[in-house]
């Protein structure tokens, strides 16, 4: 028997191709990159040193509630005389988005009477999954 | 004069380097992207309507003036002592359920302090109070 002589080449691994791959590898992450679409109030949060992270980015709706008392939901500003639209909308909020969390970005000079007010509707609109966005406490 | 003839070939792109610079596309865009991760401290509330009757005695309250000053079951209490005095009651009673109350001009910061401090007690029964007229 006779075998057939391999015709000798330089191997090679073909790059031809490669750029194409890193694109799409590009193009994932710019997909799957959630940016920050709100740019919400000035808001100076109070620090904590147990804190959390949000486990999703996606089912999260924020509520900022700055030092002069207004209100703003997903860059929306709701006027203190309308505050149960807050809990008109987190309930639409809600039943789009069953996981949804409500994180509450307050000023700590807000005082706990316009807390409890938007906690009452919070849960007027069943949305009981919240988080008080707070910073990081450096302990000495 | 003499016109050198052209010599004629493929015109060709260089398509080596297109991996890399692609690569440091994709680099730039990771670094850039802050994912801004949203940290805090999360609580339950509890539903609307719902209520549940629990013994007295294993109700913790706290009391939170428009001041800042803090009430821990009567007793005055400055807020980094109470994670202590938390983890030091329930170990005497598991059941305990602290409920912070606060006045309606207590600042947020002061309260975020106090739940701070019961979450470093690793606690989460906690309940919100309605504020004192």
């Amino acid at each position: 028997m006779k075998f057939q002589k391999k015709t000798g080449g330089k191997p090679f691994v073909p790059t031809a191709s490669l750029p194409d791959i890193i694109f799409l590898l590009l193009i994932f992450f710019m997909v799957t990159t959630v940016l920050k679409t709100f740019t919400g109030l000035q808001v100076s949060l109070p620090s904590a040193e147990k804190i959390e992270k949000l486990e999703s980015q996606r089912h999260v709706s924020n509520i900022w509630l700055s030092r002069d008392g207004t209100i703003s939901l997903d860059d929306k500003i709701v006027p203190q005389s309308e505050i149960n639209a807050i809990g008109t909308l987190m309930y639409e909020k809600r039943v789009a988005d069953p996981q949804l969390i409500v994180s509450l970005k307050i000023d700590k000079e807000v005082e706990m009477g316009t807390l409890t007010a938007v906690h009452e509707q919070l849960r007027r609109a069943d949305a009981l999954r919240i988080n008080y966005a707070t910073l990081f406490k450096v302990t000495n | 004069m003499l016109v050198e003839k052209r010599k004629t070939h493929k015109a060709e792109i260089p398509t080596a380097s297109l991996a890399d610079i692609v690569f440091l596309l994709l680099i730039f865009f990771l670094v850039t992207t802050t994912i801004n991760v949203d940290k805090g401290i999360p609580l339950l509330l509890p539903a609307a309507g719902q209520t549940r009757s629990v013994p007295k005695g294993n109700i913790l309250n706290i009391l939170i003036n428009d001041y800042g000053e803090v009430l821990l079951q009567g007793e005055p209490i400055q807020i980094p002592y109470i994670q202590n005095e938390i983890r030091r009651r329930v170990q005497e009673n598991a059941n305990l359920i602290v409920s912070i109350k606060t006045g309606k001009k207590t600042k947020y910061e002061i309260f975020i302090a106090v739940v701070d401090q019961l979450k470093l007690a690793d606690f989460n029964k906690i309940s919100i109070a309605d504020p004192e007229a």
